[in-house]
């Protein structure tokens, strides 16, 4: 049996729009292994959301799988029926999703919520809802009999996110994606809630994709990084890796703009100048370019994401010697 | 909420004030001598002389409107013109008849309504979709008393399906003469609805916590049923609580039309008889019955939806 879990191949996502095609995602590979956690960094923008959503086909109406795969165990999720895929949700594959203000179900109540994600068991409505107040109890909800019969409104914006994050682990999953999960809260909050899900992946030992445009924490809590930039990986490889010898400007440009210890992070981040480029209108050559102040000639032609050593990628014709010096 | 409920009562109370004060100078405003007008020109001196009594006509307007608040608060509404019967045994007597007329017309054109909008709303561009926006669009547009010719014409007197005119006696009897009235009434609640529950099922579907649910694999048929349904018919339950003033419009043509007793007959009769009296006790209850409507149907949208519950 495969220790691969997840497996990205070739994966091209457009949206329809008005003004033509946006292509938010271009030929994106990576895999992710049985436990493991894989964290995907980037500006916003990036594609980051609109590949955690393909990867459960949940994507909005305009979206258009153009080419590649994605295997989950082997099989390819976008070649499943709705209701195989409806199997896989929740139970096999969790997600968090970025904003916790809409994530909950604002007329119905958390306790309700809680057992209605729990359809597929067998168990009676109080273990149910037994089970829900343990989940809740381990994200570290105090007097959770009690916040079971209270309105989504009636909790914090950390709360809320300490609720989605107990709603994905119920099933315990083979793989919980997590989009952003901490970018709308503060730093403590951010600092306890990242301990917490570590603590849970370790008894639970499921992987976790974790999607955040904070590099301080993808390096306190992932063993590999995937980065983005416009809708393409430019680099991924072991998170120590990428830290200490970055092989792409723009991670270097990330780690440069990060506050580095995520205890001490800044509530406006220093940016990178220069805009993500038209998803629509596509620049020729590598797409960093305009935004790159190492770029030269060869950087009109697209580099390809080259393995520079074992589990290390980049996409950059710096890491090409006889190019740079041509 | 219970803060919020005695507010929202005051102010149905208080609309009700200026609006009974509005009416009773608008009567009075009507030029010439009410008791001519009201008795017709061949009425004896003593009978002109007993009305002016009964009706305090002599005395200043502030006063006559003094006189008539106090009435209202003891439950009198002023005596019948021609038949000397109180007011309010009049109106209390035809109000039911129009009441179970409007509530089956809401009932049904409610519920149609709402599992049209749903299942639109659910399946968005389809062919049903589409039929059912062209006939929503066009069961808008018709007016109440056009569809109840309409109907009368086909299903009464045609078909001979219902029977054309009249209440009916037991509670089947009753029902059946109640059937052509409200669907005369419900048709153009029906298309209405359908859209409004559409438009606002399909922005509630494009929520964040649908998708959560849906990521949770619950089925879509419980996403719409109990996660996106009971947010998509709030706006419905406040469009029927201040359309009751439009459905009150719409009895008086459906009781012309199926010659049914009811408030809409009786303000019509009196007008035509000008029997003041009458005509101001009817309207000020229909005006009481759509006032207390909108109280009842924010008051409902606060106790479906917790968010605003709590913060009332
Ligand atoms: N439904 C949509 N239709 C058109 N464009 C979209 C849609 N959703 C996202 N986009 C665009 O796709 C790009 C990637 O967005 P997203 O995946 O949300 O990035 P991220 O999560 O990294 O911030 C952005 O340019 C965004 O504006
Ligand atoms: S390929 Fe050229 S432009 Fe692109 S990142 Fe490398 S140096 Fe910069
Ligand atoms: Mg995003």
């Amino acid at each position: 049996m495969s220790d691969t879990l997840l497996e990205i191949d070739n994966l091209s996502v457009d949206y329809e729009t008005e003004r033509g095609d946006l292509k938010a995602l271009r030929d994106i590979s990576f895999d992710v292994k049985k436990g493991e956690i894989v964290g995907i960094v980037g500006e916003s923008g990036c594609g980051k959301s609109t590949l955690i959503s393909s990867i459960l086909r949940l994507t909005a109406p305009n979206t258009r799988f153009r080419q590649g795969e994605v295997r989950f165990n082997g099989d390819d999720i976008l070649a499943m029926t709705e209701r195989q895929m409806r199997d896989l949700r929740g139970s096999d594959i969790s997600i968090v999703f970025q904003d916790p203000m809409q994530t909950h179900n604002p007329v119905l109540t958390i306790g309700r919520q809680l057992l209605d994600i729990q359809h597929r068991s067998k168990a009676t409505t109080a273990q149910k809802l037994e089970t829900a107040a343990k989940m809740l109890a381990a994200v570290g909800i105090p007097d959770p009999q009690a916040r079971l019969k209270q309105y989504p409104h009636e909790f914090s914006g950390g709360m809320r996110q300490r609720i989605a994050i107990a709603m994905a682990l119920m099933s315990e999953p083979d793989l919980l994606i997590a989009d952003e999960p901490t970018t709308a809260l503060d730093a403590t909050l951010e600092v306890q809630i990242i301990e917490r899900l570590k603590e849970l992946q370790s008894e639970m030992n499921c992987a976790i994709l974790f999607i955040s445009h904070h590099l301080g924490v993808i390096a306190e809590l992932c063993d590999r990084v995937v980065v983005m930039y416009a809708g393409a990986v430019v680099e991924s490889g072991d998170v120590r890796e990428i830290f200490h010898d970055p092989k792409h400007p723009y991670t270097r440009r990330l780690i440069e703009c990060d506050p580095g210890h995520i205890k001490t992070r800044a509530r406006i981040l220093p940016t990178i100048p220069g805009e993500v480029p038209d998803l629509v209108n596509l620049p020729d050559g590598c797409i960093f370019r305009d935004r790159c102040e190492q770029a030269f000639d060869k950087c009109q032609q697209v580099p390809a994401l080259d393995k520079l050593k074992e589990g290390h990628f980049a996409a950059c014709w710096l890491n090409h010697p006889e190019e740079t010096t041509a | 909420m219970f803060i919020y409920t005695v507010k929202r009562f005051a102010l149905a109370g208080l609309i009700l004030i200026v609006a009974v004060t509005a009416m009773f100078l608008m009567i009075r405003a009507v030029p010439g001598d009410p008791v001519s007008i009201m008795l017709g020109p061949r009425a004896t001196p003593e009978l002109k002389a007993s009305l002016i009594e009964q009706m305090a006509l002599d005395q200043p307007i502030w006063k006559q409107l003094l006189i008539y608040y106090g009435g209202l608060l003891r439950g009198d509404l002023g005596i019948d013109v021609f038949s000397g019967r109180s007011v309010v045994d009049i109106v209390f007597q035809q109000l039911p008849y129009t009441l179970e007329m409007i509530a089956l017309s809401v009932v049904w054109s409610a519920a149609l309504g709402i599992a049209l909008g749903a299942y639109a709303a659910a399946h968005p561009n389809t062919i049903i979709d589409r039929v059912a926006a062209a006939v929503s669009v066009s069961f808008v547009a018709a007016p109440a008393f056009v569809v109840a010719l309409l109907a009368l014409l086909i299903f009464a007197v045609q078909l001979q399906w219902f029977p054309a005119i009249g209440v009916g006696e037991g509670f089947w009897g009753r029902l059946n003469h109640l059937v052509l009235p409200s669907f005369a009434i419900g048709l153009s609640w029906v298309g209405y609805i359908a859209r409004l529950v559409r438009a606002s099922m399909l922005e509630v579907l494009g929520e964040g916590h649908i998708r959560t649910a849906r990521a949770f694999g619950i089925s879509e048929r419980r996403i719409i049923m109990s996660y996106a349904l009971r947010i998509a018919i709030l706006p419905v339950v406040t469009v029927i609580g201040v359309g009751m003033g439009f459905l009150l419009s719409s009895a008086v043509f459906t009781e012309i039309v199926f010659a049914r007793p009811g408030i809409g007959k009786l303000v019509i009769d009196s007008i035509t008889t000008r029997n003041y009296p009458v005509v101001m006790g009817t309207v000020l209850v229909s005006t009481g019955l759509f006032v207390l409507s909108t109280a009842i149907a924010d008051l409902l949208n606060a106790l479906l939806d917790p968010r605003a519950r709590s913060t009332k």
